[in-house]
């Protein structure tokens, strides 16, 4: 682990090191240039956003990932990967609670944002094979888990489904903060099972009202033949977790995306810490089993 | 080449300056010892010792021979491996420039074990993981280190508990033992560029009386710690301590000043800062040290995950003695004792250790 074996003798004249072109994609901590290529205003704070790169190619991802995402002069913030978009790149669905993301959401189709990534581990869609697929969001926590959906619909579609009974729940804080409307109504039509719940209904509402636990109910699985997938507020997520392994599922087949601060992607600037994980590269998808233990514990 | 005697360091300093190196060496700046750039020996701070205990630092006379007659001084290696601010790129419409990174050519003089410890714990956070940082791996290669065996250890001392000193045993281009009567270095090549140089100076070969000499100059300093920790299943101890009412205890003593972690040889946790030059339109982005004590470190929705000054306590204390483990396989702790001279209020991570049930 010394340098002393890597090192040349050290003369007077050794030339100084001088930055060439390819040895700067090696840094990996700047990100590469994309453009906006459009923009889709979801709800009044949220937005979707394809974005394509400006130079090369777009690197590959796996639903759960997600990327860095720089607006130029005001920061960067992890972002899951919603999606792939047509044209070669990312589509991200972000919701403006501060500085970043709200610079973000206002970009306009041409604008250039940074993307550095996918970075993270992804959900195990191949281990829910044969078995019935639960999904619980909890609001935007639908982002990470629309592109594994999708992967399941796919299946669907061409009739060649490897996995049971498919049910999506998404809770919502209001009928009009509900994101991916039209994708859930498609989803429906095409085979999954999919609920809706609100914490508060509108006049126009006749779902169901309340916690998505309460949803667990409504959708038909085998417990000991599930996979579980869920993402949404930490509070929301445990209490589905737990819920789920109460009724038989497997900790170890039920999965959760956390959400910790996170300024590097890497593993080095320490923020996303959770007792021994690195939120950013040990998750943020982690299995049940390995997260209820640390979850547990207050202020971890 | 083995192992040989110096009588003077004005030949090492003058031959690792002729190859373009900076010599960073211990000198005196406002009454406490720092690195600094030296062009001779006589800048060293010779005849000087210190006094170090829990929130208590204080240079006295000491041996007037002596040039390390002390022991770890608030600077350590990590400035120069991990600059405390750095810019990682600017953006000027739609073009990102890196700025080339910057790769003094070092030679740190008078590092001790502690700190040549903490930087193979520092090569696995930025070398051993999934993405190695390249620009660390510059700068680290571009250092050419100097150890020197302590002789005196400072009160807060606890690199035989760690294992880490006070002995230099691996790591280095030279390693010298200070000897006096006369005065004299032990100095021995770690490698091949160290052999090198040591070629060039003018030298005797060691005589057994020499190896004596500076062998018992290590076993007097390995009997001379201030401080211990028993380390027997620390990892196990600290990880299962998670809700003693201790965590609370030393909170209500904590500033979360963040001055331990600052200190530390071996905290790497950084944060970065954005900017916009408006008449330029150019766009700049800061990376810095943070530390696990500031609020905003964990914030997230709104909150931090780590609201009260005893998780940020218990995130310290556990990250080094307990989860560096599992992530980089080694303590996160060499014993240096920085953290615990340093404190405004005199908290001792081994008096903390030796109270967790
Ligand atoms: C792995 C991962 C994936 C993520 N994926 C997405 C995604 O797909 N879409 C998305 O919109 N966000 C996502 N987030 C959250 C996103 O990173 C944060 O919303 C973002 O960092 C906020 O930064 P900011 O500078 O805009 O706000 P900040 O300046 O950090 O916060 C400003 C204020 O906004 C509020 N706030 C901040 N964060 C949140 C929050 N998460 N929820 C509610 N209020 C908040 C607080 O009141 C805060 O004081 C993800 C986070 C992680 C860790
Ligand atoms: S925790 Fe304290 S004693 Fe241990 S390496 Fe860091 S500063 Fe030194
Ligand atoms: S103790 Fe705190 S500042 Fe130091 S490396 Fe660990 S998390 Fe970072
Ligand atoms: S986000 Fe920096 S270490 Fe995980």
């Amino acid at each position: 682990m010394t340098a002393e074996t890597r090192r040349p003798p050290a003369g007077r004249d050794e030339p100084r090191l001088v930055r060439t072109g390819s040895d700067m994609q090696v840094r990996p901590m700047t990100p590469e240039l994309y453009r906006v290529r459009s923009r889709r205003a979801d709800r009044v704070d949220t937005v979707t956003l394809q974005l394509v790169p400006v130079h090369g190619e777009c690197p590959p991802y796996r639903p759960g990932q997600f990327t860095m995402l720089y607006a130029p002069g005001v920061g960067e913030v992890p972002m899951s990967i919603s999606g792939w978009a047509r044209s070669g790149g990312y589509v991200h669905t972000i919701r403006a609670v501060g500085a970043v993301s709200g610079a973000l959401c206002g970009k306009r189709p041409g604008d250039v944002v940074g993307v550095r990534g996918p970075y993270g581990t992804w959900w195990d869609i191949p281990a829910a094979a044969g078995m019935d697929v639960v999904v619980v969001a909890g609001g935007l926590g639908l982002a990470p888990l629309r592109p594994l959906v999708r992967e399941l619909v796919r299946e669907l579609v061409r009739h060649r489904s490897r996995y049971g009974r498919i049910s999506v729940i998404a809770g919502t804080r209001t009928p009009a903060t509900l994101v991916y409307g039209r994708e859930l109504a498609r989803w429906s039509g095409l085979g999954v099972d999919v609920q809706v719940t609100v914490d508060h209904p509108d006049h126009a509402w006749k779902g169901p009202v309340g916690l998505v636990t309460r949803l667990l109910d409504r959708i038909v699985f085998e417990p000991r033949r599930t996979f579980a997938f869920v993402c949404g507020p930490e509070t929301m997520m445990r209490a589905t977790a737990d819920d789920l392994v109460a009724r038989g599922v497997a900790a170890r087949r039920v999965e959760l995306s956390l959400e910790r601060n996170m300024k590097c992607g890497l593993g080095w600037c320490g923020h996303c810490q959770l007792g021994p994980l690195f939120v950013c590269l040990d998750g943020p998808v982690l299995s049940y089993e390995r997260a209820s233990r640390l979850l547990a514990v207050e202020e971890l | 080449m083995e192992t040989v005697v110096i009588r003077s360091l004005e030949p090492l300093i003058a031959e690792l300056r002729a190859r373009g190196f900076a010599v960073v060496a211990p000198t005196t700046r406002d009454k406490v010892i720092r690195m600094g750039e030296i062009a001779s020996e006589s800048e060293l701070p010779r005849g000087c010792g210190d006094e170090q205990e829990p929130g208590r630092y204080r240079l006295r006379e000491g041996d007037d021979e002596m040039l390390f007659g002390f022991a770890a001084s608030p600077d350590s290696a990590k400035r120069y491996t991990q600059p405390p601010s750095r810019t990682l790129f600017r953006m000027r419409g739609e073009s990102i420039e890196e700025p080339e990174a910057e790769v003094p050519r070092v030679a740190l003089l008078g590092v001790r074990a502690c700190d040549l410890a903490a930087l193979a714990v520092q090569d696995r956070v930025f070398l051993g993981g999934r993405h190695p940082d390249p620009d660390y791996r510059r700068r680290r290669e571009a250092l050419f280190l100097v150890a020197v065996n302590c002789a005196v250890p400072g009160g807060t001392c606890f690199c035989v508990s760690m294992g880490t000193g006070p002995k230099a045993t691996a790591g280095y281009d030279l390693a010298l033992t200070e000897l006096a009567g006369p005065h004299r270095f032990v100095a021995e090549p770690g490698s091949a560029c160290g052999a090198e140089i040591l070629g060039a100076l003018p030298r005797v070969p060691a005589a057994n009386a020499d190896l004596d000499a500076a062998e018992e100059v290590s076993r007097t300093a390995a009997e001379h710690m201030g401080r211990r920790v028993d380390t027997e299943g620390i990892k196990e101890r600290v990880a299962g301590a998670h809700d003693s009412p201790r965590w609370q205890q030393v909170a209500s003593r904590c500033l979360t000043c963040a001055n331990c972690t600052m200190v530390c040889p071996t905290c790497f946790c950084t944060t970065v800062e954005d900017s916009t030059d408006l008449t330029e339109g150019a766009a700049e982005r800061i990376e810095r040290w943070d530390s696990c004590f500031t609020l905003g470190f964990t914030e997230v929705g709104g909150a931090p995950v780590r609201g009260s000054g005893a998780a940020r306590y218990r995130q310290w204390l556990t990250h080094k003695f307990s989860t560096w483990f599992d992530q980089f396989g080694t303590s996160g702790c060499v014993g240096c004792g920085r953290c615990i001279t340093w404190c405004p209020v005199g908290i001792d991570v081994t008096e903390e250790l030796a109270n967790l049930p």
